[in-house]
């Protein structure tokens, strides 16, 4: 009787002890499921989803309080990237949010440019040069294509400038003559 | 005799290797006008180093090797600059890159030319004088080789291969050089071999090149040994020409480098000698000109030089239509004639309905699995088409697409017509574009959480100035009546 008791208490103190050293040591660091999310949105961080940031919506749709669909920059292909993580099915992009367009970056117009600094601070990736009275002028290889700088600059002199194919960037297109053939 | 090894699969498409080699390597008239693309190697495009007007001399630095990864360019002959800007470039998307565009003064004056002492130079300024020289692989893949020439820390050479084993059909560059300048070849390879301190060189040739290899043997006599491979294609291929001549097999996402094995086309030993021995640049290559024309045979053309005039120097036949660069197993359809002669252009094919007839209507995969028969890397090509097809990317990768070496055994043996090699490199370029966004994403991330981190410091730091400010007013307040 005795022993059985020592045992049995002894295992579970034992047991006790290697649960708890997993819960520390394999402790997960923040929300895995928001991280999963937020790895496959764009990081544009343009709002456009409703929400500021592309973190901050990945933690809505983690909560149930967004859809899937709210993400023009991602496309159809990254409503599928989620469908597929979160076990629900496809929909289309919610139109409201705004439509799919090419990737473009922004591109200041240096000789109309005053140096407000008002597009500096609506830069949601520091990808704006500038400095009061300065001229601005957009990093191109850190321009997340947001489009959140154009809307504050009072003298209309940003554009969007759409990114064109060169050798770098070609691709292979999928052989077209193939349709229908399986 | 040395006992010979062998890779699975491999095909033997008809050669036409005979028609390109009825005359020795010719020198085509110096053209109107050279086109130099200043990308014509792995990695970074090269910096131009001149504007329009200025004139250059012959082997001339006018392009400089960016970052590590890069190669110079160089005046292939002395003149003017006419301009410096985007030119029709022979790739398969026919769009244009930075070239730099030169008329030839006709009196080829060169630099001055700095002999380089090999046997008393450190290694790494020797491998920097290669990259300055613009030294890349000749073989096609126009890989910088000075980077090949360093082993790395604590990694040893023990064996030099040279690939002269050229399986490809049409294609004779690398036959007549080694026929007529053998001895460039192996004092190339003796450098090499003193760079990468290696302790056998092995020079291996396709058993339907007799002429190059009794021309190789007499030139190497007894330092380096010449082998006579089996003629297959892609014998030439350097991971399947480093399994035939050793027996090792470089695993997947390995370098034979690691494995003590370094590889390099013949070519790119003879413009190494001549860098070396004579501290010229590359600014020429044996370029075979066969196909729908009256003259097949080579020509050592300047880099540059518009393919279309070294086609008129072999003199076009009735119903050409369109040209290949490169040969008719991996290499691709030129937008136009009207691009010029680049380090990698091994091979101008001239077609005609003749030659290259149309490729019957592609039918439905029947899973025969003779492209995996014929898979000299080992690979199930007909699983590979399914998820590249099917656009799922990750199951490709899983099935080692990217050991795929785009040889188009595959295509070649399917019966039913099906492009699979065209589908792996549509894969490959869509794995490429997502790591690409991926990376762009990755950063935009790190950036604007060190934006909101900035943002959140400073009103802290706002805050905390405002605190301080209060603080010290409210002393002020209180010790002022004491004062009274």
């Amino acid at each position: 009787m005795l022993d059985a008791i020592i045992v049995m208490s002894g295992l579970a103190l034992f047991l006790g002890g290697v649960l708890g050293y997993a819960s520390i040591r394999f402790h997960v660091q923040g929300n895995a499921l928001v991280e999963k999310i937020d790895a496959i949105l764009p990081q544009t961080q343009c709002a456009q989803c409703g929400f500021p940031g592309c973190r901050p919506y990945a933690e809505a749709i983690a909560e149930g309080r967004a859809d899937i669909n709210q993400c023009p920059p991602g496309g159809d292909a990254n409503i599928h990237k989620l469908a597929d993580l979160l076990g629900v099915e496809f929909k289309s992009l919610n139109a409201s949010h705004g439509e799919p367009k090419p990737k473009s970056v922004a591109f200041i117009d240096e000789s109309t440019c005053i140096g407000c600094t008002l597009c500096l601070q609506a830069c949601p990736v520091d990808a704006i040069c500038g400095a009061p009275k300065q001229m601005h002028t957009i990093i191109a290889q850190e321009c997340t294509g947001c489009e959140l700088c154009i809307a504050p600059c009072p003298v209309d002199c940003i554009f969007m400038v759409p990114i064109q194919e060169n050798i770098s960037n070609w691709k292979w297109k999928q052989p077209a003559y193939l349709k229908g053939a399986a | 005799m040395r006992a010979l090894h062998h890779f699975n699969g491999g095909v033997h498409p008809p050669e036409h290797k005979g028609e390109s080699t009825l005359r020795p390597i010719q020198q085509p008239p110096l053209p109107d006008k050279l086109v130099i693309p200043l990308h014509q190697h792995i990695g970074n495009s090269a910096k131009p180093l001149v504007d329009a007007g200025d004139t250059v001399l012959k082997g001339q630095m006018i392009g400089k090797a960016e970052g590590y990864v890069s190669g110079a360019i160089h005046a292939p002959t002395s003149g003017k600059i006419l301009s410096v800007g985007h030119e029709a470039v022979p790739h398969p998307s026919g769009l244009k890159d930075l070239c730099i565009v030169l008329e030839p003064d006709g009196l080829e004056s060169w630099i001055d030319l700095q002999p380089i002492d090999h046997l008393n130079m450190d290694p790494s300024t020797l491998r920097n004088r290669l990259r300055d020289a613009g030294v890349v692989g000749l073989g096609g893949a126009v890989f910088p080789s000075f980077i090949k020439l360093n082993p790395g820390t604590g990694k040893r050479i023990r064996t030099l291969v040279l690939n002269g084993a050229e399986c490809e059909p049409y294609i004779t560059c690398d036959d007549m050089l080694m026929r007529e300048r053998a001895r460039e070849i192996i004092e190339g390879a003796a450098i090499m071999r003193h760079m990468l301190h290696a302790e056998e060189v092995m020079i291996g040739i396709e058993d339907n090149k007799p002429q190059a290899i009794s021309a190789m043997r007499e030139a190497a006599g007894q330092s380096m040994e010449v082998v006579a491979v089996p003629t297959i294609y892609p014998g030439g291929g350097a991971k399947q020409l480093i399994r035939v001549l050793t027996g090792i097999e470089v695993p997947a996402g390995e370098r034979s480098t690691d494995l003590g094995v370094q590889c390099f086309n013949v070519a790119t030993a003879a413009s190494v000698y001549r860098a070396i021995r004579y501290g010229e640049p590359v600014l020429s290559r044996i370029v075979t000109v066969t196909g729908n024309v009256k003259n097949p045979g080579n020509f050592e053309a300047l880099v540059g030089t518009q393919m279309a005039h070294l086609i008129d120097q072999a003199g076009p036949l009735e119903g050409s239509a369109g040209a290949i660069m490169g040969g008719p197993m991996m290499g691709f359809d030129l937008p136009s004639t009207a691009v010029p002669v680049v380090k990698a252009t091994n091979c101008i094919i001239v077609k005609s309905d003749a030659l290259f007839p149309e490729k019957p209507q592609p039918m439905p995969c029947i899973r025969c699995a003779r492209c995996a028969e014929s898979c000299p890397a080992d690979l199930q090509p007909q699983e590979l088409y399914w998820f590249a097809k099917a656009g799922n990317f990750g199951k490709a990768q899983e099935y080692a697409l990217f050991d795929c070496i785009e040889c188009g055994c595959c295509t070649y043996v399917c019966p039913s017509h099906i492009p699979l090699v065209q589908f792996y490199r549509y894969a490959k370029s869509e794995i490429w574009a997502q790591e690409r966004e991926k990376k762009a994403a990755d950063l935009a991330r790190i950036r604007h959480d060190l934006r909101l981190e900035r943002i959140e410091r400073e009103k802290r730091e706002k805050a905390e100035r405002l605190a301080q400010k209060s603080a010290q007013a409210k002393t002020v307040e209180h010790s002022q009546p004491e004062q009274k």
